[in-house]
């Protein structure tokens, strides 16, 4: 009988820390299972022999900042069955996305002294922003565990089961006491769970990893914010960190920045 | 005849290094005329969008220039914040600071060691591949990586970019019996980092010797992390105040990492051989023992026993993280208070690959208006170079396939952070 054979994975990297493709590297108990069960055929960060496709599921990491970046994903998004996202810069743009919002030209001769040499778009978008993507895992960086479940639920052929609630529910569910209690600013009812509600249990607030979760109540929440002391340029700079260029949060940070009560 | 020729090797993409980088090597008649490490990691101007934002904010923001090492970045950040503040943090948060980034040392090392460079010495393209004859070292390897992962996941929150980190220390400090109950793996640890060094030491090792200028932070009471003086082999001895005195980045027009230069002199090498050199007698007594019975002892000129320096280094950090929480006494507070003032703060702290030096001006009200961060695959790509301009005659003379092959091996030992340094390879071999 013919052996079965086995999907390939593709670990691809655009503009980013690597920190997304070492949570891969970071399943040290299971790493050399999914070697077996996988053919890892593309993964420039932990092995120098490639395969060129196509795959049967790709990972990404890493936003879209250059000309070149841009034309390297429709070619991966062309040899690739599955496409999943992973990570705030893949799905949001990232931390680098911060230029969104000024201009670009000025932040590179902050850097270089010769700014004229370095190439690079206007933007930090996120890969949905220039191919079709079928799974978008979000957070700076992803949960291992969600990271195991997606890559099993396409070996399977079914949805990925990840949670879309808040952080807020997370917390509740380990019992913690809430830190806006204290007076503490926490994004935790806007955010995306998955992290397991870290940053409340460290007795900080959360700070949107994460990103938006699903339709997120911005501007009751910046109004309690605000209610309680935080100032104007607060909010601005606590929804503009790693997934500033998420539309909920670039929607109530533009918002702020103009003086409105808050997003409609 | 070939002499007259000039060859060109190129690898254009390199592999098992964190980031993107290719590298270009222009040989005429068997001498390198050229070399170019090009860094092509797309540049993401952390130091531009840091003006603007809170003294508070600049540890969680730049720990994710890296996702191998988040925790040097909080640490160079916290304790340039710190000194342009005015505040000391000494005592059990200082002590859980050097736990956290023993946490970083053995994670960061055990990713290059085990998964990334051994295959280079056993003729394996991935860990995963040489895990088919090596499964028991790799399972080891990737135990020791995880040992590594449970300091940062208990300080840190979770391994990569860890939540907990705030200037002055720490949001929440540890309980006694959390930390213990790390002990077991730990000790497991230490004993498998000698096992394993052992191992390591009877791999064959090119004989080469360079001629390093090696720069590291020097503690007199303990192997650097956080503290000390900037000294270098050739007698630097500064106070990291004083780093912008006497070193300098440059743009190279191939490039988007900056490189830095030593005022004067021009290449230097910091990270595991420079530590390891510099500061010897600093290691605990048992690891300096493992080290002699590898044959690793200072100075140790040769980049490519930098896999055995790194080793050294785990035990190192084992043996320091046991001692750190076998002495813990909770701190009073998770964290000393901060409050915002104008002024100039300098940190410089010991990433796994080398120094790596913030700067940050404050306004009175603690906004960021002017930051410099100098990360050590930077201050490294100099000697990257001139390794491989040394290696050329040699390259020359193999075919292309192998002569990119060894190429590469020649970067690898550096483990060369490309994410950092622009904030890795592609090898080109052109032939006139």
């Amino acid at each position: 009988m013919a052996r079965r054979r086995r999907p390939k994975l593709a670990v691809w990297k655009f503009a980013s820390c690597d920190g997304c493709q070492l949570t891969v590297l970071d399943l040290e108990d299971e790493l050399l299972e999914i070697a077996g069960t996988l053919d890892v055929a593309y993964f420039k960060e932990a092995k120098s022999a490639d395969e060129p496709g196509p795959f049967d599921l790709s990972l990404v990491e890493g936003s879209i900042t250059t000309g070149h970046d841009a034309e390297r994903i429709r070619e991966v998004r062309a040899r690739s069955k599955v496409l999943v996202t992973i990570g705030a810069c893949a799905t949001a743009g990232g931390i680098q996305a911060l230029r969104n919002f000024k201009d670009v030209r000025a932040f590179a001769s902050v850097v270089y002294a010769s700014p004229e040499t370095i190439q690079t778009l206007a933007t930090s978008t996120a890969i949905a922003d220039h191919v079709p993507v079928d799974f978008e895992l979000q957070g700076c960086p992803p949960n291992k565990v969600q990271l195991l479940e997606v890559i099993s639920a396409y070996l399977n052929g079914r949805k990925p089961n990840v949670a879309s609630h808040s952080v807020c529910v997370e917390c509740k569910l380990r019992g913690n006491v809430c830190v806006m209690v204290t007076g503490t600013p926490c994004l935790g009812p806007i955010t995306h769970a998955g992290c397991g509600a870290l940053c409340p249990t460290y007795q900080r607030g959360c700070y949107g990893c994460f990103g938006p979760m699903e339709a997120p109540n911005t501007t009751s929440l910046v109004r309690a914010f605000r209610r309680s002391g935080s100032s104007q340029i607060d909010v601005v700079r606590v929804l503009r960190t790693f997934n500033a260029n998420a539309p909920a949060f670039r929607a109530e940070s533009e918002a702020q920045e103009k003086g409105d009560e808050g997003t409609p | 005849m070939s002499d007259a020729t000039t060859r060109t090797i190129q690898v254009d993409y390199l592999a098992r290094v964190e980031g993107k980088g290719s590298l270009t090597i222009r040989l005429e008649g068997g001498e390198a005329i050229d070399v170019r490490l090009a860094i092509f990691e797309p540049p993401r101007f952390f130091e531009a969008f840091l003006r603007g934002r809170s003294f508070m904010e600049a540890p969680d923001m730049t720990s994710r220039i890296c996702g191998i090492c988040p925790v040097a970045y909080f640490m160079s950040a916290c304790h340039a914040m710190e000194d342009a503040l005015g505040v000391r943090v000494a005592g059990p948060l200082r002590a859980l600071r050097r736990l956290l980034y023993c946490g970083e040392w053995i994670e960061s090392h055990a990713l290059h060691v085990f998964l990334l460079h051994t295959p280079d010495f056993l003729g394996y393209p991935d860990a995963i591949s040489m895990a088919k004859k090596h499964g028991a070292w790799v399972k080891r390897g990737l135990r020791i990586k995880k040992a590594g992962n449970s300091l940062l996941s208990l300080m840190g929150g979770r391994e990569i970019h860890p939540i907990n980190v705030r200037v002055g220390g720490f949001y929440r400090a540890p309980a006694r019996g959390e930390l213990d109950a790390l002990l077991p793996e730990l000790r497991w640890g230490r004993d498998a980092a000698a096992e394993c060094l052992e191992w390591m030491a009877r791999f064959d090792f090119p004989e080469v010797e360079r001629d390093f200028e090696f720069v590291a932070l020097r503690h007199p009471g303990e192997y650097p992390f956080c503290e000390g003086r900037l000294v270098s082999s050739r007698g630097l001895d500064i106070d990291v105040r004083d780093y912008d005195d006497h070193f300098f980045e440059e743009q190279a027009p191939y490039s988007t990492a900056l490189r830095s230069r030593i005022r004067g002199r021009g290449a230097y090498l910091c990270g595991p051989l420079a530590r390891f050199n510099l500061n010897f007698e600093q290691l605990f007594p048992e690891v300096q023992d493992l080290a002699r019975r590898a044959g690793v002892t200072p100075p140790c000129r040769n980049p490519y026993r930098m896999l055995l320096v790194r080793m050294v280094e785990i035990a190192q950090a084992f043996t320091e993280a046991i001692r750190v929480i076998e002495g813990y006494v909770p701190p009073e507070a998770p964290f000393v208070e901060t409050i915002a003032r104008a002024g100039t703060g300098f940190g410089g702290t010991e990433a796994p690959r080398g120094f790596l030096y913030h700067r940050y001006t404050l306004d009175e009200s603690g906004t960021i208006v002017d930051a410099n961060i100098v990360p050590p695959t930077s201050q490294n790509q100099l000697a990257i170079e001139d390794d491989l301009r040394e290696l050329a005659p040699v390259l020359a003379n193999l075919p292309h396939e192998e002569a990119t092959h060894r190429a590469e091996l020649a970067v690898r030992n550096y483990d060369p952070c490309i994410s950092c340094s622009t904030h890795f390879l592609t090898l080109k071999v052109e032939r006139a």
